[in-house]
């Protein structure tokens, strides 16, 4: 059933998943994952309005430079996580907390 | 001159002026020369001049009816009146003459007798205290002003006899008389409200004439009657109230004579002969009965006494219990006119006694001996040579009480005598009334007798201290020698000269007037009766006057019968004689002791019962409440209202500041949070 | 038949999303996105977005999946084998997620969107292409800087301090 709202709700659902474990994970690689997952999702929105909604193809250019941003990021964030790593010997994010004294 | 009237303003003058004089010489006692004793003895002689002008007034008019009666109204309620005035009748005139007299003899007297005391200022001041009292008696119109200076006359007696009070039987001395009277007064205040409830008046007048109409009757009225004699059986110091009067005898002896003897004693005499209509037939029973008994009574127990003030003492209640038992078989006339020989007689023998005693006093203090008791007559003997006045004058005094005829005593006992034999004629069952009145007549004239023979005849007991005796002089002895005087039958028969008539002015002057209360026999009749038995009475008095003073001559003179061995013959009978038959000790034994033990057990119900546990218990409570109130305050109030606002926001910090967790996850997940409340609004 | 592959593809999506999410072992997660990333790619050839799907494929699973799991296995001690726990304040998740499904469903199915009919796939590689290259050539360039940023960015951070 290829309709507009089924896409969207895939993303949706997909999106809450990613929240979920973004704000559950305790794990640095975890939250990072769930970033993915709902990156994920917002290409998916992204192609399904270029394809149903009425904007053709530059739905899928955005979806494009979408994945080039994940994958800066995705390096840059591990980098983080593994100097992290090596100073904290641990990368559950609440033993790195330093917000609170 | 201030009232209308003269009479009215003599008695002003006489009741006030010898106040006047105590006011003064309590005021300004120390600054006055001679410590003030001329202001009461100038106040005092002023009185005399003007009591005596009334009796001669009196003389002049020659009017037996004479009644004069002024007064105003002190308390005005309404439905409630008091009236105090005075009234005068010849009963009154005759009776200020002798408060006057004796008076003003007791003030001279005590010019020398008391010369140096230590409180001489103040002892006349009472003096004067006491006169306006007796005085206030005397004229008084009505029950209640009676009754005001009832009191006051008691409270003189208290202060007099008290005068040495650093003597510790003087002052109980004076308590136990002051209480005593208070014993009667209680009995007495009864029977004047009785009369009010009854008739509504205090007036004498008023609750005569009530009283025979009748308002008051049968057992209420002789109750009432018992009730206001209570009073003169304390004052008169009859049995059983009699126990005072010797213990009296501490104040100073122109003091005895002048209150114990003469006057403050003759108030309760007094106070039946002018309340006498309105006794019942039974109450007058009872009075004579008390009389007589107390009149051989007493007689008994002066026969024992060594000391030569309480001879005297028991002779006075004695006296004065004849003059109830006059009063009480009707004869009250013959009883006021004892009382006017008796004060005559009984002062020159106290004054004659306290010259002895004085006497001996200077002879024992010049020997400086302070053990040897100077009342005691077994240390006197033979004075009759140092003393001679003192001596005649007493003897003749002793001659009037015994009843000798000649003297004025032989007229009124004689009086007094015949009346309760024509009683026990007309009522033969009160048959012990008479053998009371002679039997004493007899113990009389012994136990007289027995004082001056003891004292001035035979030889002295102690040579030292008689020889330091001397006459004491003429300020002591002018006194005595006026009274002695009067002692003789003259000046009452006057204008007669038969020395046995009962005729005389007294008795034209003072008449009887009948008994208010209807059954009473009247004056007529009781005149009537005591006529018919006038010479069987004379006759009998003579004989035992001359028993009692032939038996005390050969005891005392002739020394015939030794009286140490009659003592121990009559063993027990001396012995309670001596003892005043126990009274005062059975008294304090059944009386006094339980009384001050049920003041302690109520002292201890109300101060360690009462005080500590009902008192206490409030201030216990008050306690209670305010530890309770307190720890309201301070835990609820404080702790939990205000410190517990301070703990509430501490506690909501605490909890607040979980949020800042430090974990970003946290934050986030409130931030979406927020951003889901923020959507859900926009949608809504 | 289409609608079935359809409904398995999107079940093995969002199955796997779950995986990822709610794993206690890391390297089932990493596992699990891998096959999310594949259904994710079946998605797009669902949507006639061709290059887009290879695109996923390479750059996510080839590069992005392999670095994590690079720092998977450099950021855990070999030795434990249970690596991560699972997760704290799942309530609050759970109702995040149920809320967000529900608001954006919601809002999914109340919009009245603007469907243009479907005309044929076409080929979507040489538009992208050229679109690149002209109407959107700034947004290149700014992400090839970005691109070097980001390698200059992690090669900086990952150089041990001598």
């Amino acid at each position: 059933m290829d309709s507009l709202n089924n896409y969207l709700m895939v993303s949706a659902v997909l999106f809450s998943l990613g929240l979920f474990g973004v704000i559950t994970r305790r794990n640095g690689v975890a939250v990072l994952m769930s970033v993915e997952l709902i990156l994920n999702s917002a290409n998916i929105n992204f192609v399904a309005f270029a394809r149903f909604g009425g904007m053709n193809i530059t739905g899928h250019v955005y979806a494009l430079f979408i994945i080039v941003l994940a994958a800066a990021e995705a390096a840059v964030a591990l980098a983080i996580i593994i100097n992290i790593f090596n100073n904290f010997n641990t990368i559950n994010i609440d033993d790195v907390s330093e917000l609170k004294q | 001159m201030i009232t209308g009237n003269i009479i009215t303003d003599f008695c002003l003058l006489i009741l006030f002026l010898p106040l006047v004089a105590f006011a003064i010489n309590i005021v300004f006692c120390k600054r006055l020369p001679r410590q003030g004793d001329w202001v009461s003895v100038g106040a005092i002689l002023i009185t005399l001049v003007l009591s005596l002008s009334l009796l001669m007034n009196m003389f002049m008019n020659w009017d037996p009816t004479f009644s004069h009666e002024t007064q105003f109204t002190w308390i005005d309620l309404g439905a409630f009146k008091i009236k105090l005035g005075f009234w005068v009748d010849n009963i009154t005139i005759v009776m200020l003459v002798v408060v006057a007299l004796i008076s003003s003899m007791t003030h001279i007297f005590s010019l020398e007798y008391m010369k140096g005391d230590i409180r001489y200022n103040r002892y006349y001041a009472y003096l004067g205290l006491f006169t306006f009292s007796m005085n206030g008696i005397v004229l008084a119109n009505n029950l209640i002003s009676l009754y005001i200076f009832w009191e006051l006359v008691g409270v003189s007696s208290y202060l007099l006899i008290g005068h040495w009070f650093e003597k510790h039987s003087a002052a109980n001395a004076a308590k136990k008389a002051f209480l005593t009277n208070r014993v009667g007064d209680i009995g007495f205040f009864i029977g004047i409200m009785l009369m009010f409830t009854a008739i509504g008046s205090f007036n004498f007048q008023e609750v005569f004439v009530g009283v025979s109409q009748g308002l008051i009757t049968g057992t209420l009225l002789t109750l009432a009657g018992v009730g206001l004699f209570m009073g003169a059986v304390g004052k008169s110091s009859q049995f059983p109230l009699h126990i005072w009067l010797p213990d009296a005898m501490e104040g100073p002896t122109p003091v005895s004579a002048l209150m114990h003897a003469a006057t403050m004693v003759a108030a309760g005499v007094y106070l039946t002969v002018r309340l006498f209509p309105l006794f019942s037939p039974e109450a007058l029973t009872i009075i004579a009965y008390v009389g007589g008994f107390t009149a051989l009574f007493a007689a008994t127990i002066a026969i024992t006494q060594n000391d030569i003030k309480k001879v005297l003492a028991y002779s006075t209640v004695s006296q004065l219990g004849y003059m109830i038992l006059a009063v009480g078989v009707g004869n009250y006339v013959a009883a006021f006119f004892h009382l006017l020989t008796h004060a005559m007689f009984k002062a020159c023998l106290f004054y004659g006694s306290g010259s002895v005693i004085h006497a001996m006093h200077h002879s024992l203090h010049d020997l400086n001996d302070d053990d040897t008791d100077p009342q005691d007559m077994r240390n006197m003997g033979g004075f009759k040579i140092k003393m001679p006045i003192t001596y005649w004058t007493m003897t003749i005094a002793t001659l009037a009480i015994s009843g000798v005829p000649l003297f004025s005593g032989f007229l009124s006992k004689d009086a007094i005598l015949a009346g309760s034999l024509s009683f026990a004629q007309h009522n033969p069952q009160h048959f012990l009334l008479p053998l009371f009145g002679f039997g004493a007549a007899a113990i009389t004239a012994f136990y007289m007798f027995r004082l001056i023979f003891m004292t001035f005849h035979g030889e002295a007991k102690l040579p030292k201290v008689f020889k330091g005796i001397h006459e004491s002089p003429r300020v002591m002895t002018f006194p005595l020698i006026l009274l002695a005087g009067l002692s003789f039958f003259l000046f009452y028969t006057l204008p007669h000269f038969n020395p046995i008539s009962d005729h005389g002015w007294f008795t034209e002057l003072i008449v009887a007037g009948n008994s208010s209360v209807p059954g009473n026999p009247t004056a007529r009749a009781i005149y009537e009766g005591i006529h018919h038995v006038h010479y069987p009475a004379m006759a009998l008095s003579l004989l035992v006057a001359s028993l009692g003073i032939g038996l005390s001559y050969l005891m005392y003179i002739k020394k015939k019968i030794s009286p140490d061995v009659w003592a121990s013959k009559m063993g027990i009978f001396y012995k309670l004689s001596l003892n005043k038959y126990y009274f005062d000790e059975n008294y304090n034994r059944f009386l006094y002791q339980p009384f001050l033990k049920l003041s302690r057990a109520v002292a201890y119900v109300d101060w360690d019962l009462y005080d500590k546990y009902f008192i206490n218990g409030f201030g216990h409570v008050a306690k209670f409440l305010s530890r309770i109130t307190g720890r309201m305050d301070y835990e609820g109030l404080d702790q939990t209202l205000v410190d517990g606002i301070g703990r509430t926001a501490g506690g909501f910090g605490k909890q607040l500041k979980q949020v800042q967790t430090g974990r970003l996850q946290n934050y986030m997940l409130f931030a979406l949070v927020g951003v889901i409340v923020i959507l859900v609004i926009q949608a809504i | 038949m289409a609608d079935l592959v359809f409904w398995i593809i999107v079940g093995i999506t969002l199955g796997s999303a779950v995986m990822v999410v709610t794993s206690k072992n890391l390297l089932y997660s990493a596992y699990a996105l891998l096959f999310s990333f594949l259904g994710v790619t079946g998605l797009y050839v669902f949507l006639w977005a061709d290059f887009i799907a290879v695109v996923q494929v390479v750059v996510y699973v080839g590069g992005i999946l392999i670095l994590i799991i690079f720092g998977i296995m450099l950021t855990n001690k070999i030795t434990s084998v249970n690596i991560s726990h699972a997760s704290v304040q799942k309530g609050g998740g759970i109702f995040v997620v149920l809320t967000f499904v529900g608001m954006l469903g919601y809002m999914i199915y109340k919009t009245p969107w603007s469907i243009v009919a479907a005309t044929e796939p076409v080929e979507t590689t040489a538009v992208i292409g050229r679109l690149l290259m002209i109407e959107y050539l700034l947004p290149f360039e700014v992400t090839s800087l970005l691109l070097l940023g980001a390698l200059i960015g992690a090669t900086t951070l990952s150089r041990k301090d001598s």
